[in-house]
């Protein structure tokens, strides 16, 4: 009988003996292949077992944070031709002035009685808080609609959805600033709920514009096993709990 | 709606930090296990970690996207741990005898905890699995770490080895030889 070498023995181990039928029926019918072949995975076994310090979760972010300032700036490729680049730019420019007009005539004015008291005026953290929790909690909603109207869709053929793409890019943009502040202040709940639903956010806007029925349903899936939504609702009436506090503390403070 | 490596690949290339950041999201736990595991030093394997990722994204422009991104990424990190390796080699070799445990990656835990891992490991098992792995050449700490820890086929190994399949297979081999001829008499003891 023709034994089997170690090297068909180490490819058994591992699942790339190409005849692996003749191998199990020579390793039942020859005690010493056996024995080798005992010993080998004994050795492999203990080898196997070496641990590894483990690495929750959040550790993909703890990298992010750490390398994305290091990440060298690329240049963002446009995609229109060069007149329309111009248009668009134009547009935006022409969006960010009116915008500035009415904000600059509508937003409401602090009432300071006295020159002396606007010049003492030390600038309000706790206003700042609230102006934070304010643009938290509604950050927070309309993620949240934006998930709702995919877990609830139900198409029978695939579903345009570049309009909640669209919502989607834009709030993960908007996002790195509450997650920064989160991790910064060591609110490590709150910035690993903001981490988790940035992360479906980013998979929806950079997902093709069609999508299938069956993607939603794994992404409705998702969505279900990870808890997001059920994450957000918390968070958002954990936010919305801590806005009225500030708010007094800060009308108080006037 | 899970999307391939390539197609935020694409989109990184393009000038999006944040499709880049769904790749460190995917790659980074098992590039630290990895890591871990070529270098022996949890320090050494954030530093690998973080290393390959910025190399990585550096060199995007040249990654040929019908490419797995994950083979490449861990072919950059794979090679920056030989480096390491390598230069940690060298470095003992010109100061005085190191303290034994300093390399040892079970020092690299929380102590305390009487896992069974730990126990089942503990004392001479322990420190014979290291010096073995130790023993084992560069190339071979790499086929084998590869192809038992992270579960890749001798074909992929080769890939991120940038050699034969043969080569690969070859240098899995040896690894285990020596790996069995080292640690027999021990399991054949305690058994």
């Amino acid at each position: 009988m023709n034994h089997l070498s170690e090297e068909q023995l180490i490819l058994h181990y591992y699942g790339e003996e190409g005849d692996t039928l003749a191998c199990e029926q020579h390793l039942d019918e020859c005690e010493e292949c056996r024995a080798l072949y005992g010993s080998l995975q004994r050795v492999l076994n203990v080898v196997d077992s070496l641990p590894v310090p483990v690495r929750g979760p959040e550790y993909s972010s703890q990298v992010w944070q750490r390398l994305e300032s290091r990440l060298p700036v690329r240049r963002r490729m446009w995609t229109f031709p060069s007149p329309l680049r111009w248009a668009v730019a134009g547009t935006a420019l022409a969006g960010l002035l009116v915008a500035a007009f009415f904000a600059g005539r509508f937003y409401p004015r602090p009432r300071v009685n006295h020159p002396a008291q606007m010049a003492n005026a030390p600038a309000d953290p706790q206003a700042g808080e609230r102006i934070l929790l304010v643009a938290v909690g509604d950050y927070l909603e309309r993620s949240q609609m934006v998930l709702v109207e995919l877990a609830n869709a139900n198409p029978k053929a695939p579903m345009d959805i570049s309009s909640e793409q669209e919502r989607a890019a834009g709030l993960v943009s908007e996002s790195r600033l509450y997650r920064q502040t989160a991790a910064h202040t060591g609110d490590t709940a709150v910035a690993s709920v903001l981490d988790d639903l940035d992360r479906v956010l980013l998979e929806i806007a950079h997902a093709p514009s069609q999508i299938s029925p069956e993607e939603l349903e794994r992404l409705r899936q998702r969505l279900e096993g990870e808890g997001i939504l059920f994450k957000i609702r918390v968070l958002g009436n954990n936010v919305r709990n801590q806005e009225e506090p500030a708010a007094s503390t800060a009308r108080q403070k006037l | 709606m899970e999307l391939t490596d390539a197609v935020f690949v694409s989109k990184a290339r393009s000038g999006d930090p944040e499709a880049y950041r769904v790749l460190v999201d995917r790659h980074s736990r098992s590039l630290f296990r990895l890591a871990f595991r070529m270098t022996g030093n949890e320090q050494d394997a954030e530093d690998v970690v973080q290393e390959s990722f910025l190399r990585a994204y550096r060199q995007l422009g040249k990654f040929d996207e019908r490419a797995s991104f994950g083979t490449w990424l861990y072919r950059i990190a794979t090679n920056y741990s030989l480096d390491l390796v390598r230069s940690r080699k060298r470095r003992s070799a010109n100061q005085a005898p190191a303290d034994p445990e300093k390399d040892d990656p079970m020092m690299a835990l929380p102590s305390g905890d009487p896992t069974p891992e730990r126990m089942a490991l503990s004392g001479e098992v322990r420190e014979r699995v290291s010096e073995a792995m130790k023993d084992l050449s560069a190339t071979e700490r790499t086929a084998f770490v590869l192809r038992h820890f992270e579960g890749m086929s001798i074909e992929e190994v080769s890939r991120v080895l940038d050699c034969q399949p043969g080569a690969a297979k070859h240098s899995v081999f040896r690894a285990v030889q020596k790996l069995r001829r080292a640690l027999e008499p021990l399991v054949s003891t305690a058994q």
